[in-house]
């Protein structure tokens, strides 16, 4: 029997969005990811096998997290590898729901804790961290981050290898390691973030499952740590840098912060935000994140684009400077420079960054050269942008201004 | 429980005199602090062995592989660093194997390398 293609579509979109779920819950049942992930991948191709016959059940998470357990369950009978009385005895008791909220959000940032742990490589934890808790495909990883697959096979072998080996342990840090580890966490949280805002590769320049997924995991986190100031401004940063996805693309091609439809906005996200920054601001305790998350309210604050206050936004990017002295945000606060003091100023500040092999650098140049009427810079700046750019969008983008230049 | 090595790592310098350290008297306290963290490994439990190793030009490598038995003289490997001494230790996991290791480090000022035993 052939199966309407959007069936298996949507029964793979409900696995990847329940894999987290899945995957966190039977690695606390069993105490082991191969298992969890085999099981995980046996209980999709049931539900492939029945749902398109017998219907999706109601609760499709629970149905596939309930199922995932009795293939693990076979399997380990089959195979005999585990005669831990301890680990039989949980195999057989623990049945807890499968539930959107409880401790199945805590399994989840236990895997995520265990996925970003320091003993692994930084580019094993967002790998590991994508696979297991936003179940993408590892050619799909491979993709996002421009490595070959069995590159990053053997990355994500290698780490979870470790996890086993090492006995990483599995469970969210106490309070005194915390603040030591919930730094790595956030990182990979804003990397996956990033991936999905602006995808490398030639595929979708948009990733909404990598923002969602990024968004849903801090969520998680801020449930856990309400009073962690940066876990709320990393938050806020993507709620607000989210509410402007639907104006970011127009036509395949890439819409700069300025020239957005502002009436595209999802202002409920860019209202929780913003709340989000009051709160931190009560705080008072300024992190890298929360800066700009701030920013990010400065922008979303204005009617129109000529509104910014963007003596405000450089006063915020000094704060940043402060904190990280690194010509990246150096650059970022001259695009601010540029509206305040005018793009010459703020060309004399780029033109000093030791930036040219990155490619908002160029970007940046470019549009600078372009406002002084400097065309034939601008060309060779937008050329040089166009070099290092791989997003579909932004290429679109870069392209339609360097044929504008007269 | 798993059982780990703490590996303690230094330059070949770490092995004479006094042994890198910046004064007599801070190598004294670093013997003394490493003293007093192997007496706590053993309070709390996580103590299986330890001990402090001779410089590498004390070291002979036997090749047992052949038909004759052959010695040669030196370390296994030319290297800058070479394993100054080191703990076992049995603890549930990898964060506890750290903690000690981050202790042990600070007693011995050396850094220390982490690995898990085989089977543990």
């Amino acid at each position: 029997m052939v199966e309407p293609v959007e069936t298996t579509d949507a029964i793979e979109r409900v696995f990847r969005e329940e894999h987290g779920r899945i995957i966190a819950a039977l690695v606390r049942r069993f105490g082991d990811i191969d298992i969890a992930e085999e099981a995980a991948g046996e209980a999709l191709v049931a539900a492939l096998e029945r749902w398109p016959v017998e219907g999706v059940p109601p609760n499709p998470g629970g149905w596939l997290t309930t199922t995932a357990g009795r293939r693990a369950i076979d399997r380990l009978r089959r195979e005999q590898r585990r005669d831990d009385k301890h680990r039989a005895a949980r195999m057989i008791t623990d049945d807890e729901p499968h539930e959107r909220i409880g401790a199945v959000e805590d399994d989840r940032l236990r895997l995520l804790f265990t996925c970003c742990h320091p003993a692994l490589a930084p580019e094993a934890r967002i790998a590991l961290t994508l696979r297991l808790l936003g179940g993408l495909t590892v050619p799909e990883i491979a993709a996002a981050f421009l490595v070959q697959e069995t590159t990053m096979a053997a990355r994500i072998t290698r780490a979870k290898k470790k996890i086993a080996a090492a006995r990483i342990p599995y469970r969210v840090p106490e309070a005194a390691d915390l603040p030591g580890r919930l730094d790595g966490v956030l990182t990979v949280l804003f990397l996956v973030f990033n991936e999905g805002y602006l995808a490398s590769g030639d595929g979708a320049p948009l990733r909404e499952e990598l923002t969602g997924e990024a968004i849903r995991l801090t969520r998680v986190l801020r449930s856990l740590l309400p009073g962690e100031p940066e876990v709320a401004g990393l938050l806020a940063l993507m709620l607000l840098t989210d509410a402007r996805r639907a104006a970011r693309v127009r036509g395949g091609e890439l819409v700069p912060l300025p020239e957005q439809d502002r009436g595209g906005w999802d202002r409920t996200l860019i209202k929780e935000g913003h709340a989000l920054v009051r709160e931190c601001l009560a705080i008072d305790r300024p992190g890298r994140y929360q800066l700009l998350a701030a920013i990010n309210a400065v922008h979303t604050d204005a009617p129109t684009a000529r509104d910014t206050d963007w003596s405000q936004v450089v006063a915020l990017y000094d704060q940043l400077a402060a904190i990280d002295p690194s010509p990246v945000v150096a650059l970022n606060r001259a695009v601010a420079i540029a509206e305040l003091d005018g793009p010459e100023v703020a060309l004399a500040v780029v033109d000093r960054l030791d930036l040219a092999t990155y490619h908002a650098w160029h970007v940046t140049r470019a549009d600078l050269l372009r406002r002084l009427g400097r065309s034939a810079d601008a060309r060779a700046a937008y050329d040089a942008a166009l070099a290092t750019c791989d997003n579909t969008a932004e290429r679109a983008y870069l392209s339609r201004k360097r044929g504008e230049l007269v | 429980m798993t059982e780990y090595l703490l590996a303690v790592h230094g330059p070949e310098e770490s092995f004479h005199g006094i042994g890198g350290y910046a004064s007599e008297q801070e190598m004294e306290q670093a013997f003394a602090d490493t003293d007093a963290f192997n007496n706590e490994l053993k309070a709390e439990g996580s103590w299986v062995f330890a001990g402090g190793l001779q410089a590498p030009s004390t070291a002979s490598v036997m090749d047992g592989t052949g038909e004759e038995p052959v010695v040669t003289d030196g370390p296994y490997l030319e290297t800058k660093e070479f394993i100054g001494g080191f703990w076992v230790v049995d603890v549930p996991d990898l964060d506890a194997a750290l903690a000690l290791a981050a202790r042990g480090s600070k007693a011995c000022r050396g850094k220390v390398e982490v690995r898990p035993f085989q089977g543990g």
